[in-house]
């Protein structure tokens, strides 16, 4: 399990824990994300501004 | 109930809001906002350009959306025109509304060269989605495909703006007065990577001068530099800062210095005014140094605290160094500026490792407090974060 930073505002996506109030179930990895996916803090969308490995 | 009123619908605004939310279901919260008050976010417009995005597209939630969201009543269109602490009203162009709690978030305005010429009054800048839109328009009238584009200043929104149009096929001249792209923020060793990368992209600086006039010449404008060049452009943006807004808080009598000063909780010197975002000047360190931070990292720091001290637990904003990522794909850079008052006394340390180039910046006391890393990734950079606050 992989762990990404937006690199806008810092906000950390760990694959392990997923996005649960976005619908994003635990152990999503980071592919499977959808592509309209949006950072939840402040708006990047995952298409535009690839969140980074960590 | 009297509402928090929150002045604004940008990063700021919408950020507090939410975190409000989050602690508090039941709390009022009206915003108030000149323009439509559709979310999006702001760091894309620098680098969406090369995506063919049009402005609609980077607006992901309409204010309508917005308010049932965050169960909020937002005001569109509505300009506030002045603020009166004493008895705690926001007068706007739709009236005026009682507060309990007051926050200012209403950004920063581009700062307007004093240029001469008959067309100094065409030239663009981009701090705001309709900025965009009408920049994006002017850049390709009947879908031409490529413009001559001048861009004055080659700070971070410059140099992104460059990158992102150069990627796209236009010609890009970049102009700034300093003898190095990014001067302010970054190592030499740094802006002079950034400088060659972006030369190879086909972006023609000109460094060292500035723009004196623009003038309506064959259609287009006519940019005349101070070193006596002259250029041919389609599009002139310009892109050398943002100044905070003061006429709300000036009108109020609120301290201001280059921005709303507020402490360590969020506060203006008024009592229960609070301003956020690119308006505000923060404490940034235990000796009362102040600084504005236009980011989006300090702005979400400082939005939780605030949050949480409106719903009734006192919080300090506890602002973290959090490193400045440059959005040049030909040259990524991630940097934590060392602080203004120690660059005169510190030096620059420069490291380079096969293609990546690390700058580590010591101040007077051999405390490493900034630093600069190009290509930049990840794990280099949370080294470096590491180690900031460390001696040698
Ligand atoms: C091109 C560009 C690229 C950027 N890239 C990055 C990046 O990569 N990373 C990063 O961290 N930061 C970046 N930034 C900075 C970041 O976007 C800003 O710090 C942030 O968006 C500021 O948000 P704000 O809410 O304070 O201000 P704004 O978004 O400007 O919002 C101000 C709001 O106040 C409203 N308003 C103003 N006056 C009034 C009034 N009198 N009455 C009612 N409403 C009013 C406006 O209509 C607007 O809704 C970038 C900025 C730009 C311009």
């Amino acid at each position: 399990m992989k762990t990404y930073q937006c690199i806008v505002c810092g906000l950390i996506y760990d694959e392990a824990t997923g996005w649960p109030a976005d619908g994003i179930a635990a152990g999503t990895k980071w592919e499977d994300v959808p592509a309209d996916w949006e950072c939840p803090d402040c708006g990047v969308a995952k298409a535009d501004f690839e969140m980074v490995e960590i | 109930m009297k509402p928090i009123i929150i002045i604004g619908a940008g990063m700021a605004a919408y950020s507090l809001a939410r975190e409000v939310r989050k602690l508090d279901k039941a709390a009022a919260l009206l915003i108030i906002t000149a323009d439509d008050g559709g979310f999006y976010s702001k760091p894309m417009l620098s680098n969406a350009f090369a995506q063919k995005k049009l402005a609609a597209q980077l607006i992901s939630q309409s204010a309508v959306q917005m308010a049932e969201q965050i169960g909020a009543h937002i005001m569109t269109k509505t300009r506030v025109k002045h603020i009166d602490t004493n008895n705690k009203v926001v007068d706007t162009s739709s009236g005026a509304f009682d507060y309990a709690q007051l926050v200012i978030a209403v950004g920063a305005q581009a700062i307007r060269l004093g240029l001469a010429g008959d067309a100094s009054d065409h030239v663009l800048s981009v701090n705001h989605i309709d900025d965009y839109a009408t920049f994006r328009d002017k850049l390709l009238p009947d879908q031409k495909a490529s413009a001559r584009v001048t861009i004055l200043g080659a700070g971070l929104i410059g140099c992104e703006f460059a990158d992102d149009l150069a990627a796209h096929g236009h010609h890009v001249t970049l102009i700034d007065p300093n003898v190095l792209p990014l001067a302010a923020l970054a190592a030499p060793a740094l802006s002079q990577g950034l400088q060659a990368a972006l030369s190879a992209r086909g972006i023609d600086l000109r460094l060292g001068t500035t723009a004196t006039s623009v003038d309506h010449a064959d259609g287009a404008f006519k940019v005349t530099l101070a070193n006596g060049d002259v250029l041919a452009a389609d599009v002139v943006l310009s892109a050398v800062g943002l100044r905070p807004d003061l006429a709300l808080a000036q009108s109020a009598q609120l301290a201001t210095g280059r921005g709303i000063i507020v402490d360590s909780h969020g506060r203006t010197s008024a009592a229960d005014v609070y301003a956020l975002g690119d308006c505000a000047e923060y404490r940034i360190d235990n000796e009362g140094r102040t600084s504005p931070l236009p980011y989006i990292a300090p702005i979400l720091t400082a939005a939780r605290a605030i949050a949480k001290t409106l719903t009734g637990e006192d919080t300090e904003i506890d602002l973290k160094h959090s490193p400045v990522i440059v959005k040049t794909p030909s040259y990524p850079l991630a940097l934590v500026p060392p602080p203004q008052h120690a660059i005169a006394t510190g030096r620059w340390e420069t490291e380079v490792d096969g293609d990546r180039t690390v700058c580590r910046f010591f101040d007077a006391q051999g405390v490493m407090v900034g630093f600069g890393v190009a290509p930049q990734e990840a794990k280099i950079r949370q080294a470096l974060m590491a180690a900031l606050g460390t001696t040698v």
